[in-house]
This record gives structure tokens, C-alpha cells and sequence, in this order.
């Protein structure tokens, strides 16, 4: 079977070691992580998200969100993949460095980019995007002098009132 | 499970709060858990619990030879009572130690709060001496573990610790405490104060999924139940609630190693034991079936063989507590999350009401057919005058042990499963194995802990001359408490099992499977302070197995027994359930594939 993407997200308790406990998981059982975002969400309820974009097959996406649910920190997992009002955003820096930093600058305005630092031979950027634009961008940026990137991987939510 | 997302907010004590030493607190919280007995051995990080363990005792602390003994014995006393297993031991070497039997404990789904000593919290991290990070090396080997830095968290998180190892489906806990925590004064909180905010397991079944389940046992024409160690961990009530289900459908049934017992082997419907040493008749009928009712069982590797050639007609039902385990391995057309004796106690309940009858003459050609399999008696085998063969042995330790208030436990291998086979348990918790991790040494410090539990109950260890010496120390601990424990090792002299896969698989080249330089285990058994017989002869047997029962000792039984006999029938790795091997292995039984698997 074909291997699809999906972003898994989870409400979890904000204790030590949870972040280990997830990793660990698709470690032992095999499965990929695309990307992984960790970060408090309810400091009153001590509760964190993690969102963890995957692929495989069906079958092992199922067993990945059962697994997940199985540990005991582990409130909710989520497919927003599935789900029809799924919104994932995900944040680059991006910078070229080169003489000439026009054409960048010109390119990066297209995709909306944010100039965050100027210093004439090099320009740092930053695009808020879906995970495809982004890459998009950098696909763009790589021939236009493009020098270091740092992606902060998915952040997904529901579009619903729930 | 199902976990709300809404959490409750922290506990608080209903009654006046109560100020205690963390050590103190150990103890309080266990015996306010029920808990009886403890398997541990101390060491520098756990002293404050054991000075509180000396000022109390209503705790009957069991002193072993080897952490790995402790979480054995705690899992045969688990297994055994249906209760928890209690386990404490120091950090570091004391942690590791306890890992295989932690491991263990989650593979068979084993109830077991270990608690582990640490190096107090300033030190934590600087490589002190005994220090291990434990919480991570048993992270993976636990249902969940956690560290306590504030002795104010400690009673809260052991009570929690018990709701987590023994609720939905069990597992093993560890709870790590530094040094200075056990020393430090907190607030006790009892266990009515204490619920986890978000642990709450799908224990009830759906109504739906049930009637669902009726319909379509009602529509089959071959069906079985395939019962797993599930109906086990129960209760008694699962296997009471299988034995009328079985008894209203007419139905046959067969089991995984880890649910001998649920189903009483003295039925006219039992089919023995599936899987890679399984019956014929209960491997082909699993095949051939058109309704697999499997009830707390896993769709394990030894039990399905070949995955694309698993049972390929037929409709599955999967009934498990743990919704992971539905469509894991297999594909089936209903899952139904729940605990196992409520479930079938729902299917009960639902086949009378609604006065549904088995399809009689569906059933009728059913069982001819599995007769007929039935006929080629798999578990038959040439007796020797000569030798004693290890089948033989196993039948007449049966059969003097009759009428016994009886337990068996198991070391890992051929022996295992010969006795597997050979047994016939009418009740559950009668029979303690290591299924999922295979861990050798299992069966002698298990064999403490059921005779700790059942203290005028006969324990027998069928074991193996290799397993038996990973362990041995623990006859030191029966000993100490006076536990007759018998340990009847079918010594053939080879790790049996690895010899027949070489035999198999390696065309006869017995690479570091023979039992060299053992021991004398007359004399080892002796030196022990127990009794310790041997049996070269078959005619010598039944007279040897009757002064080990007789004799108020723990035994070490060295049964010397046929060196090459093999274990049948065998399903060879990469074969489906209707091609197995009935006796004399080739190695163009198996495909290159198949070499690949374990």
C-alpha cells in the first residue's frame, strides 16, 4: 500500500519526559517522523501539543494514532489529515547571502516573505506557509543565493468552533 | 481507551492530611493497596524503605538472589492471585537487573509495580555511583513509569502507579524515588484521594458491536474461538462467562500458549493449543474456519504463521482491551474494545435473549471435519523402553499429580512446550509462562512467587537443564521461606530448542547449543539445601516423581531424558496453519523466507 502523509497531533500532560515517550514510540515501532513540534498550550492545565507530521501506509497510520493513544500522559490524538478542517502552518528563516540581494528580496516578496535582518550582503527572511510552500520558497531561493534554513516543523489545528 | 479531554483538577485529601517520611509513605501506600507481599533486595538507594519495611510488619518482604528474580516471582504471585506484584529494588545494577523481567511483564500483560531506589535528586545526572537513568531504560519496558522529585507527589503517584499496572489491559509500572525524597516529610494521600486525571480504559462493550457479534456467530457454519491470556487477566469470571458461550453455540475452541486454563481442557470442544507447536486439529480448523472469534488474544507471530495465508475465508471478530491491538496484525470485520468478561457476559445475555441457535447442520460437518484431523493424534510420539523421552516424562508427572491443588510454571523451550501440550488445566491461573519475551529463567523465581502466594499448593517448574541455571540462585530464596518449590528439568543436555532450528535450519550444525560442564544437580540441589533426585530410566520415573511430590523440600528433579528428541508438531516459520510438519523435520520444509523469521 501507497505511503500517505499525515499530521497527528496530541494533547498531552506537560511532564518530563513525555516528548521521550513519543519519540521513543516511533522509534521502537519503525515509523517516520516528517517533522515534530512540541510546545505548551494550557499552562493552567499543564498541557502541551505536539503535533508530528508522518507517513506509511493506512494500516501503520491507524496503529500510530492507536499507539499514541495507549500512553498514558496521551489526552487526544487527532488526524488532521482526515479531518475536513484541518488548518497546518509551518515557519522558515531563510538566508542568501551574495552581492547582489535584489532578485531575493524581489522573489521573497512574491511569496510574502518577511525581511527580518538587512545587512546588505546577506538577508534573513521569515514565511509563515503550508509546509509545501515553504518548500516551494526554498526551491526558489536555492539558485538565488540561498545560504542557511531552519524550519520549525508543522503546527496543526481545527478550523471548528469545537 | 477513551481519555477525556476536560481534566479534573488535583487531588485533594477528604481526610486529615497525614504527615509521613517518603520511606514511611511507601509502606503505607502499599498496604492501603492491599498489597501482602514484596519480592525485592535492597541496596544504598532504597535503606530508608527498608528501615521502614523493618519497623512495619505487615508486609511479608521476600529477600531474592537477583532483581530478575524479584520481577519473575512477582509475576508468577500476579498471574497466580489475579493481584498486582509488587517489587522494590536499588538503583542502578538493581534497576537493570529488573529490566527482563519489566520486559517480560509487558509482552504477557503482568500487573507489576516496581518501585526503584535513585541517588537523590542533587545527583541525579552526575554519574553517581549506583546511578542509572531508569526512567529511561524502562521507558520502553513499562505500561509508564515516573520519577518523584517531591516527596509531596509520592503517595499520589504510587496510588496511581496501581491504577495504571492493573487497569484495562495490565502491564508493568515503575516508580523511581531518590534517596532524599524517601527521607523527606510530606503529605500521605490515601488511595480514595487519588484519581489519575485522564486514565479512564473502554472496559464496557458497545451493545451494538455485541448484537453484532451474535449475528454473525449465530450465521456460522465452522466457527471457533480463539482465546488468548486476555480472558486471564479478566478474572475468573471470563472464563466462566467463555465455558457458557462455548456450551450455548456448540462451538470449538482453541487457545494461546498464555490461555491455557480459561477453557477446561476435559472438553469435548477443547481442541488443545494453536500455534507454531500447536494441535493439528486446532492449526487446521483456524485455517479452514469461516468465523474466527478471537477473545483476548493478539494475533501474535507464533500463533498466525504466515500472515497472507492466515485463516483466508473467514470473518473475524476481535475482542481486546487495548484498541491498538484490533487490525494490528489482522484485518478483521469487528472489533469490539472491551474487558473480555463483560463482553462475552454481553454476548451471553444476548444469545438467550434472543434465543439463537447454532447452525446445527453447518456444525454438524464441522466437527466431522475436525475429527478427522482429530484422528491424526499430532501429539502422539515413539515411547522408548530405554530412554526416557521428555513427552513421557511430562505425561507421567501428569498423571501423578492428579487430584493436587496444583500450579505449573515454565521455563522457555522445547520442555515448555511439551508441557504446553501436554497438560490439560481446567482452571485459569494454574499455569505461569513466559509467551511474549521468551525469557528463559522465568519458571524457577516464578515457581517462588506462586508458592509465596499459594503456600500449601503443589509448584512445579517445568524446566530445562540451560533455562533452569539463569535463574538457579532463586532455590536459595525457596530455602529461606520455606517454599517446597519443585524444579523437574527434562535435561537433555542441549538448549533443545535452538538444537532442533539447527537441526532444522543449519543442516545439523549444533553451534554452541550443547550443555556443557552442567552441573551435578543432585549435588547442586543438596548443596542448596533442598532434595534433589535424578531419573535416567523410565521405570524409575513414576517412583522418583512421587517422592518429589512427597517430600516437604524445594526438588531439583534432573530428569535425564532422549538428548535429540524434537517438539511436534511444528508449523516451520513462513508455513500457514495447514502445512504442518506432524513429526521428522527437513530442511526443504522450510522457505528461504521462512529462514528469515524467528
Amino acid at each position: 500500500m501507497a505511503n500517505e502523509r499525515h499530521t497527528l497531533t496530541a494533547l498531552v500532560d506537560n511532564e518530563a519526559g513525555i516528548l521521550a515517550r513519543v519519540v521513543g514510540l516511533f522509534s521502537a515501532r519503525g515509523y517516520n517522523i516528517e517533522s515534530l513540534t512540541v510546545a505548551e498550550v494550557d499552562p493552567a492545565q499543564s498541557t502541551s501539543r505536539i503535533t508530528v507530521v508522518t507517513s506509511g501506509p493506512p494500516q501503520v497510520i491507524e496503529q500510530i494514532e492507536a499507539q499514541l493513544r495507549r500512553l498514558v500522559p496521551v489526552h487526544a490524538v487527532t488526524n488532521w489529515t482526515f479531518a475536513t478542517g484541518g488548518i497546518e502552518r509551518e515557519m522558515a528563516l531563510v538566508k542568501t547571502s551574495g552581492a547582489d540581494q535584489a532578485a531575493a528580496k524581489t522573489a521573497a516578496a512574491k511569496f510574502g516573505a518577511r525581511i527580518l535582518d538587512d545587512r546588505g550582503q546577506t538577508t534573513v527572511f521569515e514565511l509563515t506557509d503550508s509546509p509545501a510552500r515553504i518548500s516551494s520558497f526554498l526551491e526558489t531561493m536555492r539558485s538565488l543565493g540561498l545560504s542557511d534554513v531552519s524550519r520549525t516543523g508543522v503546527a496543526a489545528i481545527s478550523r471548528d468552533t469545537a | 481507551m477513551s481519555k477525556s479531554d476536560t481534566l479534573a483538577a488535583a487531588p485533594k485529601p477528604k481526610q486529615e492530611a497525614v504527615s509521613l517520611s517518603g520511606a514511611e509513605m511507601v509502606v503505607r501506600a502499599l498496604k492501603d493497596q492491599g498489597v501482602t507481599h514484596i519480592f525485592g533486595y535492597p541496596g544504598g538507594a532504597v535503606l530508608p524503605i527498608y528501615d521502614a519495611l523493618f519497623a512495619d510488619n505487615g508486609i511479608t518482604h521476600v529477600l531474592v538472589r537477583h532483581e530478575q528474580g524479584a520481577t519473575h516471582a512477582a509475576e508468577g504471585y500476579a498471574r497466580s492471585t489475579g493481584k498486582p506484584g509488587v517489587v522494590l529494588v536499588t538503583s542502578g545494577p538493581g534497576a537493570t537487573n529488573a529490566v527482563t523481567g519489566l520486559t517480560d511483564a509487558l509482552m504477557d500483560s503482568i500487573p507489576l509495580i516496581v518501585l526503584t531506589g535513585q541517588v537523590a535528586t542533587h545527583l541525579i545526572g552526575t554519574d553517581a555511583f549506583q546511578e542509572a537513568d531508569t526512567i529511561g531504560i524502562t521507558r520502553a519496558c513499562t505500561k509508564h513509569n515516573w520519577l518523584v522529585k517531591d516527596v509531596n507527589d509520592l503517595s499520589r503517584i504510587l496510588h496511581e502507579a496501581f491504577q495504571i499496572a492493573t487497569g484495562g489491559r495490565p502491564g508493568p509500572v515503575v516508580v523511581d524515588i531518590p534517596k532524599d525524597v524517601q527521607f523527606k516529610t510530606g503529605t500521605y494521600l490515601t488511595p480514595d484521594d487519588v484519581h489519575h486525571r485522564s486514565y479512564r480504559p473502554k472496559t464496557e462493550p458497545d451493545a451494538s458491536a455485541i448484537a453484532r457479534a451474535v449475528e454473525m456467530m449465530a450465521a456460522a457454519k465452522r466457527p471457533i474461538f480463539y482465546t488468548g491470556g486476555g480472558l486471564i487477566n479478566s478474572g475468573p469470571k471470563a472464563s466462566q462467562a467463555l465455558r457458557e458461550l462455548a456450551s450455548l453455540t456448540g462451538f470449538p475452541v482453541t487457545s494461546t500458549l498464555m490461555g491455557l486454563g480459561a477453557f477446561p481442557a476435559s472438553s469435548p470442544q477443547w481442541l488443545g493449543m494453536l500455534g507454531m507447536h500447536g494441535t493439528y486439529e486446532a492449526n487446521n480448523a483456524m485455517h479452514d474456519c469461516d468465523l474466527m472469534v478471537c477473545l483476548g488474544a493478539r494475533f501474535d507471530d507464533r500463533v498466525t504463521g504466515r500472515i497472507d495465508l492466515f485463516s483466508p475465508g473467514s470473518k473475524k471478530i476481535h475482542l481486546d482491551i487495548d484498541p491498538s491491538q484490533i487490525n494490528k496484525i489482522v484485518r478483521v470485520d469487528l472489533g469490539i474494545v472491551a474487558d473480555a468478561g463483560k463482553a462475552i457476559t454481553e454476548m451471553v445475555k444476548l444469545w438467550k435473549a434472543k434465543e439463537k441457535k447454532a447452525d446445527a447442520a453447518g456444525l454438524k460437518d464441522w466437527w466431522a471435519q475436525i475429527e478427522r484431523w482429530r484422528a491424526k493424534r499430532s501429539l502422539a510420539y515413539e515411547d522408548s523402553e530405554v530412554l526416557i523421552k521428555p513427552q513421557y516424562a511430562i505425561d507421567r508427572l501428569y498423571a501423578l499429580t492428579r487430584g493436587r491443588d496444583l500450579y505449573i510454571t515454565t521455563e522457555v523451550g522445547q520442555h515448555q512446550m511439551w508441557a504446553a501440550q501436554r497438560f490439560k488445566f481446567e482452571e485459569p491461573n494454574r499455569w505461569m509462562t513466559s509467551g511474549g519475551l521468551g525469557t528463559m529463567g522465568y519458571g524457577l523465581p516464578a515457581a517462588v512467587g506462586v508458592q509465596m502466594a499459594h503456600p500449601g499448593a503443589l509448584v512445579i517448574d517445568i524446566a530445562g537443564e540451560a533455562s533452569v541455571q539463569m535463574t538457579m540462585q532463586e532455590m536459595s530464596t525457596a530455602v529461606q521461606y520455606n517454599l517446597p518449590i519443585k524444579i523437574f528439568i527434562l535435561n537433555n543436555e542441549y538448549m533443545g530448542m535452538v538444537r532442533q532450528w539447527q537441526q532444522l535450519l543449519h543442516g545439523g550444525r549444533y553451534s554452541h547449543s550443547y550443555s556443557e560442564a552442567l552441573p551435578d544437580f543432585v549435588k547442586m540441589a543438596e548443596a542448596f539445601g533442598c532434595l534433589g533426585l535424578r531419573a535416567t530410566k523410565p521405570f524409575e520415573l513414576d517412583a522418583k516423581i512421587q517422592e518429589m511430590i512427597d517430600s516437604p523440600k524445594p526438588v531439583l528433579f534432573d530428569c535425564r531424558v532422549d538428548a535429540t528428541e524434537n517438539c511436534f508438531p511444528m508449523i516451520p516459520s513462513g508455513a500457514a496453519h495447514n502445512a504442518m510438519i506432524l513429526s521428522k523435520l527437513s530442511e526443504a520444509s522450510v522457505s528461504d523466507e521462512g529462514k528469515m523469521l524467528v
